[in-house]
């Protein structure tokens, strides 16, 4: 069996100390294959956002490991931590995060400039994302003048830039329209099947999570149900 | 991110909030100003100064006194075998005890000195042209090493037999030339008076004409050989005990000689019994006192550059108050908290330049204007003068110390920037 990606174990994560503490995850245990996609799926208020969070190296879990490709993340060092998070992980966002009257491309080529790469390199490889996003004619833009979209679309070439070997989508459609939500999903779940990203796709929308191969239910803070498990 | 980069997305950061950025940068631009004018005052004061101390003396040139005995203890000691003679910088009338032919050779002996010369003191009744209206003169020394500042003409020329004067300009048209240049060339006559009552009269050439100093503006300047001439003049009579008995004597040392080798020819001399000033002694505690009025000026900027640093403080807190969720996102993507911290306080940092770069830039050109407006009004009796003078190493000084301020004043705002936790920052429901 392959080493998975991903993976939680026994997570628990609670906030606040005391009379005033709250346990948002209660022990969730997950493992995340290379090239699958996944839901996690629950209502507002569930503990979907602090789970990805903890996948995506953001927080520590208060016990329990989170382990990327089979070794305990909690080891890993500041500079190290940092690394991996700007290699390794994409992050689509309910809300774009663009950094208004900055150009399209420069949007875009933000992790690769954190990651110290160099200007013309940057260039090339931001247009190339653009081009996959058939967004190569807006990148002298400015960010704030796109439509919500091809707001969307920037906001994953920007999480596809840096070559990820897992995108974090945390309600990627829930800003969209019906129409443009469906194009967002199809792009996503293209990139995941045609070059095998792992896509994490964080929603409170069962017609989405029933697109991914694999769906976790949570309901304050546990998994209460799994679909779509292959054993 | 590259160093590069940093600095790039910093500077193009700043520019972001154009309004509160340039408020900001008026803010120090101000305090610079200030700050760049008020030490300009001071280089062009000093400068002067530096400039007008070779009018007066050489470099390499010490007066030397017999040392004053100390009369807080009752009156000194007649001493039958020396000679007193009139303080040349003393209450007028007091004596001091004199320095004779035969104690030269003694100086002469202290290591380190060149030579020894008396300082003679000419003064001749009247200076005339041509058998024209003749007028007051006062004789200064000119030594080799010191320089004129001229108006025309050439100094007077040392080691030379002819006798040779520099006159100031206010003493041109009086003496009826035309012009500075039709002075030079010209013979001048003295008139001396000697001991016995008789009058004699001495030629000398015109070398050049001096403009007015700050100090010595109105006193000729004559060579060697005229100041022995006239001094020989005005002694006849005298025995040769009072005439070859100086009130001060000069001594010439290697001009390359270090501050530690001057002040042990000092105290050389002093063990003999003699006290020896050089100009830079005698001009550093004018220069002292021009220094602590620059000082206390330079300390209003500062204290305008201080509130100026708050108002960095102010515009850095809003900018990250604003970019709160840029930051979250930057972090998310991997940048690392003192990468982000050199964002925010190389953002301050340029805002600091800017500020700095062009109220020196503005006090330079303002300096320049009103340097002109005062030669031609108020300092116009003091040419030479430049009154606001820009040296490039205290300029880069003052703008270094303006982006050290502004780095402080955005340690306050880049700290909480490189401590914003992402997930806070990027949350919403
Ligand atoms: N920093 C925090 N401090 C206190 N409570 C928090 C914090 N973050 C999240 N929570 C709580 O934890 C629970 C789960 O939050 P979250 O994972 O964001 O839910 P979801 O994304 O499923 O809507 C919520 O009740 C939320 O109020
Ligand atoms: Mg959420």
């Amino acid at each position: 069996m392959p080493v998975p990606v991903l993976a939680a174990r026994d997570v628990k994560k609670s906030y606040g100390r005391g009379a005033a503490r709250f346990d948002a995850l209660k022990g969730v245990s997950l493992d995340i294959e290379e090239g699958e996609s996944i839901s996690i799926v629950g209502k507002s208020g569930s503990g979907k956002s602090t789970l990805m969070h903890l996948l995506a190296l953001l927080d520590k879990p208060s016990t329990g490991a989170v382990e990327l490709s089979g070794r305990d993340a909690g080891a890993l060092g500041g500079r190290t931590l940092n690394r991996t998070r700007n290699q390794t992980f994409g992050f689509v966002f309910q809300q774009f995060f663009l950094t208004p009257n900055t150009s399209v491309l420069d949007n875009v080529t933000l992790p690769l400039r954190i990651a110290g790469v160099g200007g013309s390199e940057r260039r090339r490889r931001g247009m190339e994302a653009l081009e996959r996003l058939e967004l190569a004619d807006k990148a002298k833009n400015k960010a704030t003048d796109l439509s919500g979209g091809q707001k969307q679309r920037v906001v994953i070439a920007r999480a596809l830039v840096n070559e990820p070997r897992v995108i974090f989508a945390d309600e990627p459609t829930g800003n969209l329209d019906t129409a443009t939500g469906a194009v967002v999903e199809d792009i996503l779940f293209d990139l995941n099947r045609r070059t095998g990203i792992t896509l994490i796709v964080v929603t409170h929308d069962e017609d989405l999570a029933a697109k991914t191969d694999r769906s976790v239910f949570i309901r304050d803070g546990l998994i209460v149900d799994r679909k779509g498990e292959s054993a | 991110m590259s160093g590069l980069d940093l600095i790039r997305s910093a500077i193009s950061n700043t520019f972001r909030s154009k309004t509160r950025t340039t408020l900001t940068v008026l803010a120090i631009f101000i305090g610079a100003f200030t700050l760049a004018l008020t030490s300009g005052v001071g280089t062009g004061i000093n400068r002067y100064i530096d400039t007008t101390v070779s009018s007066i003396g050489a470099n390499d040139v010490m007066t030397v006194t017999k040392t004053v005995e100390n009369t807080t203890s009752g009156p000194a000691k007649y001493e039958p075998n020396t000679t007193n003679v009139e303080s040349a910088t003393g209450r007028p009338g007091s004596t001091v005890e004199a320095i004779t032919a035969a104690e030269l050779d003694g100086i002469r002996a202290v290591k380190g000195v060149d030579s020894v010369e008396p300082v003679l003191t000419a003064r001749p009744n009247y200076v005339e042209y041509n058998g024209g209206t003749q007028y007051q003169a006062s004789i200064g020394g000119f030594v080799s090493g010191m320089s004129l500042d001229l108006a025309a003409g050439s100094e007077p020329s040392s080691g030379t037999d002819t006798y040779e004067v520099a006159l100031p300009v206010s003493y041109v048209e009086p003496l009826g030339f035309t012009s500075d240049e039709d002075a030079v060339g010209k013979t001048v006559t003295f008139g001396v008076t000697d001991k016995t009552g008789a009058s004699t009269t001495v030629d000398a050439t015109v070398s050049g004409v001096s403009e007015a100093g700050l100090l010595g503006s109105t006193s000729l300047t004559a060579n060697d050989a005229l100041t022995t001439a006239l001094y020989d003049a005005q002694s006849v009579g005298l025995s040769s005990s009072s005439k070859d008995s100086y009130a001060s004597v000069s001594l010439r040392f290697d001009p390359s000689s270090s501050d530690d080798q001057v002040s042990t020819i000092k105290s050389d001399l002093k063990a003999l019994g003699y006290d020896a000033t050089t100009v830079k002694d005698q001009i550093g505690s004018f220069k002292t006192v021009i220094d602590a009025i620059v000082l206390v000026l330079n300390g209003f900027a500062v204290i305008a550059l201080i509130a100026a640093g708050f108002g960095i403080v102010n515009t850095l807190l809003m900018s990250v108050q604003e970019r709160t969720r840029e930051i979250g996102l930057m972090k998310a993507m991997g940048m690392g908290a003192g990468r982000v911290f050199g964002l925010f306080s190389l953002e301050a940092v340029f805002i600091g330049f800017l500020g700095s770069a062009i109220g020196a830039i503005g006090a330079i050109l303002a300096g320049t204007a009103l340097n002109g407006v005062l030669a031609n009004g108020l300092l116009s009796a003091l040419p030479g003068l430049t009154l606001i003078a820009f040296d490039p190493a205290s300029i880069a000084v003052i703008i270094l110390v303006v982006m050290g301020i502004a780095f402080l004043a955005g340690t306050i705002p880049a700290l909480r920037a490189a401590r914003q936790d992402p997930i806070e920052s990027l949350r919403y429901e």
